[in-house]
């Protein structure tokens, strides 16, 4: 008897056990001195893990930037929805008839965006934002090589507001690409560059300037890539560094 | 159209109350801090980014989890800490533990240290386990969905993870 109950102390101390068992194996603890000092030392050793468990704390600057940027994000809700069966049908005609008025390409587009932003502002974030570390030109690009499946240019930024941080390999969807760091002033901006084919929602045709959230966002293609230069620094920086890149690509 | 709403929750509502367990547990994964922050910070992102398809009815707790594990696992450092896949047999028998020796040691010397030592040298797959099981005090059930494991594997899963600590334990203080 006691090795059936035995086997089940774990299971019991975890609250895993139906009622039932939970008050047979109950009543027979109370009565068995193996099995209670089983369940005390058990219960120790749950609590001893539990207490050296605890053992990490995040920094608390790193909680407040976190706490930042969740709460700079747009509001999504989850909505819990009941539904009678017509309005399912009114949902889809709805859906379909947006579908078509807002058209595809604006929605992929606009994904692509906010993708965009979120690379940006992980890489805010993280401890390890670049994979190598240069200011050169000459350092960062033969970097690349190898790792993407094209080529291109840096500017020479020696004499400008900027300052090139470093790089790394970043993927838009399963697309890789580049993502390029620079420093202007006291902002810091990024440069995404991927093959213009794995890019959905753009046409060929040059977007200019727009906002995004609270960012400055230029986008292009040129020769088969799409540029995307993205940050919190001034419409004219964002601009003048797009130019520039434009211009290396020509060069 | 009859539409009526239920109860909402932000993202926020429901992730940072969750911040510093997830921090703690990344911590314990990694074994590194400034990697620890890496990794939930990208699990954060990605949850966010894949909140719309999130099911109101369904455990944030173990989804979010499950989000940072995989993360991990297909990190640098994840690929290397599980480079061996642990045989789990389903429907095993659970190995009782016995009133004896490494608890009846330990709880004479209260060492956390010790202990925090013997989980460290827990191969990954036990170590998370017991941390979601005694740390985080996750049911079979969450433990089943941030793990992507059945519900009988937990159950071994687990009662081999505490043999193990109790054997290291045992190594530890013979």
């Amino acid at each position: 008897m006691a090795d059936e109950y035995t086997t089940k102390l774990a299971t019991y101390l975890d609250g895993e056990l139906s009622a039932d068992e939970m008050k047979a194996v109950d009543a027979h603890v109370r009565s068995c001195s193996s099995c209670a000092a089983d369940v005390l030392s058990q219960v120790q050793m749950k609590r001893a893990v539990q207490s050296a468990g605890r053992r990490y704390r995040p920094d608390p600057e790193f909680r407040a930037r976190m706490q930042r940027q969740i709460s700079a994000q747009p509001r999504a809700a989850v909505w819990r929805v009941w539904l009678t069966a017509s309005s399912v049908l009114a949902l889809l005609f709805l859906a379909f008839v947006a579908a078509t008025y807002l058209g595809r390409q604006r929605l992929e587009r606009e994904q692509a965006f906010g993708e965009i932003a979120d690379l940006h502002v992980a890489n805010l974030a993280s401890a390890n934002p670049v994979d190598v570390i240069s200011t050169d030109r000459h350092t960062v690009k033969p970097w690349f090589q190898g790792k993407l499946p094209f080529t291109f240019n840096l500017p020479e930024l020696q004499g400008s507001e900027f300052t090139l941080v470093g790089g790394r390999v970043t993927y838009l969807g399963q697309a890789p690409g580049a993502h390029l760091i620079f420093q202007v002033r006291k902002h810091q901006v990024s440069a995404f560059i991927f093959q213009d084919r794995d890019i959905k929602g753009f046409s060929d045709s040059d977007l200019g300037a727009r906002k995004r959230r609270s960012f400055e966002v230029e986008s292009w293609s040129q020769d088969g890539l799409r540029y995307f230069v993205i940050g919190d620094a001034s419409a004219e920086d964002i601009k003048n560094l797009a130019g520039r890149l434009k211009s290396a690509q020509s060069s | 159209m009859e539409v009526s709403k239920g109860r909402t929750a932000t993202f926020e509502e429901l992730a940072m109350p969750l911040f510093d367990q997830l921090f703690n547990f990344a911590q314990w994964l990694t074994q590194n801090r400034s990697e620890a922050e890496d990794l939930v910070q990208e699990t954060y992102v990605k949850a966010l980014k894949g909140f719309s398809s999130f099911q109101a009815d369904t455990n944030f707790r173990a989804w979010i989890y499950r989000i940072l594990r995989n993360t991990f696992l297909t990190s640098r450092t994840g690929l290397k800490a599980t480079s061996t896949v642990p045989l789990d047999e389903e429907g095993a028998l659970e190995i009782p533990a016995s009133a004896g020796t490494p608890e009846s040691i330990f709880i004479e010397h209260s060492q956390q240290q010790l202990l925090q030592g013997a989980m460290e040298e827990l191969p990954l797959h036990f170590r998370e386990i017991l941390l979601l099981c005694e740390v985080e005090e996750m049911s079979y059930q969450e433990i089943s969905e941030a793990l992507s494991i059945p519900i009988g594997t937990v159950m071994s899963r687990l009662s081999r993870a505490r043999k193990a600590l109790r054997d290291v334990l045992k190594q530890k203080i013979d």
